[in-house]
């Protein structure tokens, strides 16, 4: 019946709406506490579609550039941008993948709905009520749909940016990810703001969903300006034998970002591996954490993340583990750097058993840099100061493991270029 | 002289543990450093090197005719000083590779000069591990080969070994020696040899393959004996370093 009903009809069945106009004032437990209303709608230009990413000024194609986004979309196999609210290029270029706005994809596939608010909940907290009241009361779906058709393998990224142009707006994206049987996707996704924007809110909600025998990478790089707030709000659903990699790097300010992803592996032998790259400047305020739901036979998870907190930057790491079936493996690691007095890390690991006979365990390591190794490095002719920049870059430099060669090596000169940039 | 340490005292954590040493060493030389455990012949390495948790409180240290006693451990580096450690840190994110390029003097984002590659090929070293992070899981033999390969990339004018053969398998003990003779210019006549040396060597092993000029021990903080090298380890193997540091004929 779901299916001939239109798609607000099926989200009020779903109570949805209902759920969301009740959150709308639950403050996420994590994070600092944002007032919504500060950022109004009236700022928001529609932003007419361009032809080409060339045709973005100078400027702004650095900084999608900086983000992972080629405007050149050479090795790419889509192309995917949201200014503001204006999905002003969308760009196809394998016969594997279908790339188009979230709004597209519902008018063309109408069991996208079944897709919406499924691995995200709109009464998560009252930004994601927002983002789902806002949808219901403007009938518009921002955000990107990419999916892999069934049994291809795509080896080339699609690249995806948010851009916020206007400041002091609220920027919404709602975007869904299919993985299709036996298939593999990459995705880049880059966010960032213009030159101009001093301030704004960006709220993307990410639903994931990886069927069986997928394999998904999922690589987010964020370049936002200092008094940007952000709220991530992604979920992920694995089936049977998926693998699922996601990678974040942030290493610019920010004013505060705070997110959660949490991938559900509920077939069999999914595997799940979460990569993050956290380096805060100035006053950033950091909540990241990755969470995995092992509900699977043989289901397995890690997470695996490197801080360095400078000037007066506060940066939380978590990490959650759930093992609900014997069997179930997961990993977490942290390693931290503190590299100013008035910077704090604070690791927090948890390890959620529910069940016996499985393996659940983590390390977690936060202090300053080894002296030896920086006396190493002045023993070959570095300065102090080459020496522990070298060391910070070394450190948070890690190798991102499960991308094609070409991805991996591409991510590896992604994170060395913003980790220089700091 | 070359080096010229003159009344050295040295506290490392408050802890006095040189309290007068007087070395010299001249242009193309090779002096060996023995010593009881803790007698601080590392302290004396870090020392020369400008490393700042070992204070210098009385002496001096001269190089190449310079005062380098107060100078960080960057600036004597690019006078022409070099050391092999015994135990180098492993430190993640920089490959063997990163420090070659750097101590050869070549950009970060230039391929590796052919001269190291062809070193790197003699000392048994592949690309694959010239691209891994340096010391990290390298064996007792891969530590000392990555330390002379980066000294061969930086051709210091006066090397410090800390043990370079310790750990190491008589098979990779010659390779390293040979290298060694390369860095110290034993290939030369002795009128054209420019570069010197220090070594710390427990067992003396090595000292079958590289020839010094001189032998000092070390004890109580001070250099205690000095000579040539053969007779002084003879004795020391006889008399343990209190029977050598009593005989007379220590010159």
């Amino acid at each position: 019946m779901l299916e001939k009903m239109d798609l607000q009809d099926v989200l009020i069945v779903r109570n949805v709406y209902e759920d969301a106009e009740r959150a709308k004032n639950k403050k996420a437990p994590l994070g600092t506490d944002i007032t919504i209303e500060n950022y109004t709608n009236d700022n928001i230009s529609a932003f007419d579609v361009i032809d080409d990413l060339d045709d973005l000024a100078k400027k702004d194609q650095d900084t999608l550039l900086s983000v992972g986004v080629d405007t050149s979309q050479e090795d790419r196999a889509g192309s995917f941008v949201q200014m503001d609210q204006s999905n002003i290029f969308t760009a196809q270029l394998s016969s594997d993948v279908e790339v188009m706005n979230t709004g597209v994809a519902l008018d063309k596939y109408p069991w996208v709905k079944d897709y919406l608010w499924n691995a995200v909940k709109s009464d998560q907290d009252k930004y994601t009520a927002e983002a789902a009241l806002r949808e219901k009361e403007e009938g518009e779906y921002n955000g990107y749909f990419v999916r892999s058709l069934p049994g291809t393998k795509e080896f080339f990224p699609v690249q995806a940016c948010m851009f916020i142009a206007d400041k002091d707006i609220m920027q919404t994206a709602h975007n869904v990810i299919i993985a299709e049987e036996n298939s593999e996707l990459h995705l880049i996704t880059g966010c960032a703001t213009g030159d101009d924007v001093s301030s704004a809110l960006h709220v993307g909600v990410s639903e994931i969903y990886l069927k069986p025998g997928a394999k998904l990478t999922f690589t987010m790089v964020h370049n936002w300006a200092e008094q940007v707030e952000v709220r991530p709000r992604t979920g992920i659903k694995q089936a049977d034998n998926t693998t699922f990699i996601n990678n974040y790097i942030l290493t610019s300010p920010v004013h505060s970002v705070q997110s959660y992803p949490t991938t559900y592996c509920e077939g069999n032998n999914s595997r799940a591996l979460f990569q993050s790259v956290l380096s805060g400047q100035k006053n950033s305020y950091i909540d990241v954490g990755s969470r995995a739901y092992l509900y699977g036979q043989n289901s397995s998870a890690e997470v695996i993340s490197r801080t360095v907190a400078n000037d007066q930057s506060k940066i939380y790491a978590r990490g959650h583990l759930i093992g609900e079936k014997p069997e179930v493996k997961g990993h977490l690691e942290c390693n931290g750097l503190v590299l100013s007095d008035d910077a704090s890390i604070y690791a927090v690991p948890i390890l959620e058993a529910n069940s016996s006979g499985l393996e659940l365990s983590h390390e977690a390591a936060v202090g300053k840099i080894d002296e030896d190794e920086i006396y190493y490095l002045t023993s070959r002719g570095f300065t102090e100061e080459e020496a522990a920049s070298m060391i910070v870059r070394g450190f948070l430099n890690m190798d991102i493991t499960g991308l094609p060669p070409a991805l991996a090596e591409y991510t590896k000169k992604m994170i060395d270029m913003s980790v220089k940039g700091m | 002289m070359l080096l010229e340490i003159s009344n050295l005292a040295v506290e490392v954590e408050g802890k006095q543990v040189l309290k007068n040493v007087n070395l010299s060493i001249g242009e193309g030389e090779t002096h060996v450093l023995l010593g009881p455990n803790g007698a601080g012949k590392s302290t004396l390495f870090m020392t020369i090197l400008g490393f700042p948790k070992y204070k210098v409180t009385n002496g001096t240290i001269k190089f190449k005719g310079k005062d380098i006693t107060n100078m960080p451990t960057s600036e004597r580096v690019a006078l022409g000083m070099g050391v092999s450690f015994q135990n180098p840190p492993a430190i993640r994110g920089i490959t063997v590779k990163d420090l070659l390029k750097y101590e050869s003097g070549q950009e970060e984002d230039e391929e590796l000069n052919p001269r190291m590659k062809e070193l790197a090929d003699k000392l048994k070293f592949n690309e694959n591990f010239l691209n891994r992070d340096v010391n990290l899981g390298f064996s007792g033999g891969e530590v000392k080969r990555s330390e002379i390969l980066q000294l061969l990339a930086q051709q210091p004018d006066f090397t410090m070994f800390d043990e370079p053969d310790s750990g190491v398998d008589i098979e990779n003990v010659e390779l390293i020696a040979e290298e060694l003779n390369v860095i110290l210019d034993k290939q030369k006549k002795l009128s054209e040899r420019k570069r010197s040396g220090l070594l710390i060597t427990h067992l003396g092993y090595i000292l079958n393959f590289v020839k010094a000029d001189k032998a000092h021990i070390l004890m109580n903080g001070e250099i205690a004996c000095s000579g040539n090298p053969e007779e002084i380890l003879a004795d020391v193997r006889e008399n343990g370093f209190t029977g050598c540091v009593n005989c007379a004929q220590c010159l």
